[in-house]
């Protein structure tokens, strides 16, 4: 019960810091438990839900949330998800779990090697100013 | 009036569509890692790096929402798998958030990236 509590505490941490909490968790019921890769991925998506809530209370709160532009990249975003569902309904869970251990792997080295400096990021961003395209972005930045 | 270069532009509106698309797909066949993806692409639109996180929870949440229902519809996993899991992630998730505008998650990421790659090579040889 104990690493229960843990697990999802420090993944929801990690999700709500935008920093992949799902991934925790996944490892969590990869390297630690038994439970099926279908299953983990439907409880991972499920329990999101209440705690993407609870961050987006206070993320919107502290106006951080970009509503305007986030509404056409989610209308993107809804047929990626039926795809994604219906390519995991028909592949293999052997290969699911490959599949999101080569993902996985792919992201970690970035992570690790493919991350600008704040200050380089910064520097190119304010170069790159574009007419129109700082609305929502400008009050924060 | 700033020198734009109109294909920049359209790129920089486009990018984060094709990420939001993308995002789904990660969604939908992982049911996780869609931030890790999100994040960049929303970044490349303009959006600074908190906006680009804070927002991609919001982005996340509508595709999750889709994804759960579908899960749940086909029977992959019930309401009641997931309850056990609930005090520990809302308790995280209000900590995450009210860390965010506090912390720099540099080292975070360093440490995220170490463990991504160990549980990615035991998945794929596991």
């Amino acid at each position: 019960m104990i690493t229960i509590i843990i697990a999802s505490f420090f993944s929801a941490v990690c999700a709500a810091l935008g920093l992949g909490g799902g991934t925790v968790l996944m490892l969590y019921f990869a390297l630690l438990t038994d439970i099926p890769q279908q299953q983990a991925q439907g409880i991972n998506l499920l329990l999101f839900l209440p705690v993407a809530a609870l961050s987006l209370w206070f993320h919107t709160k502290n106006k951080l949330v970009a509503w305007k532009r986030i509404l056409w990249v989610i209308l993107c975003g809804l047929p990626g998800v039926l795809l994604g569902c219906w390519i995991s309904n028909i592949m293999d869970v052997g290969w699911l779990r490959r599949a999101f251990g080569i993902f996985l792997l792919a992201m970690g080295v970035h992570e690790l090697l493919g991350q600008k400096s704040p200050d380089k990021r910064t520097e190119n961003e304010s170069s790159r100013t574009e007419p129109g395209g700082s609305d929502d972005s400008s009050q924060n930045a | 009036m700033n020198e734009t270069n109109p294909t920049t532009g359209k790129l920089k509106k486009c990018l984060p569509l094709a990420g939001g698309f993308f995002t789904g797909i990660l969604n939908g066949l992982f049911g996780a890692g869609g931030g890790m993806v999100a994040v960049p692409f929303l970044r490349s639109g303009g959006l600074d790096e908190k906006e680009s996180h804070a927002s991609s929870v919001a982005l996340l949440m509508a595709l999750s929402l889709v994804s759960t229902a579908l899960y749940l519809h086909r029977g992959s996993m019930t309401i009641g798998d997931a309850l056990p899991y609930l005090p520990g992630a809302l308790a995280g998730s209000a900590a995450g958030a009210l860390l965010m505008p506090k912390i720099s998650t540099k080292w975070l990421r360093r440490i995220f990236g170490l463990l991504m790659i160990y549980g990615g090579i035991r998945m794929v040889t596991g």
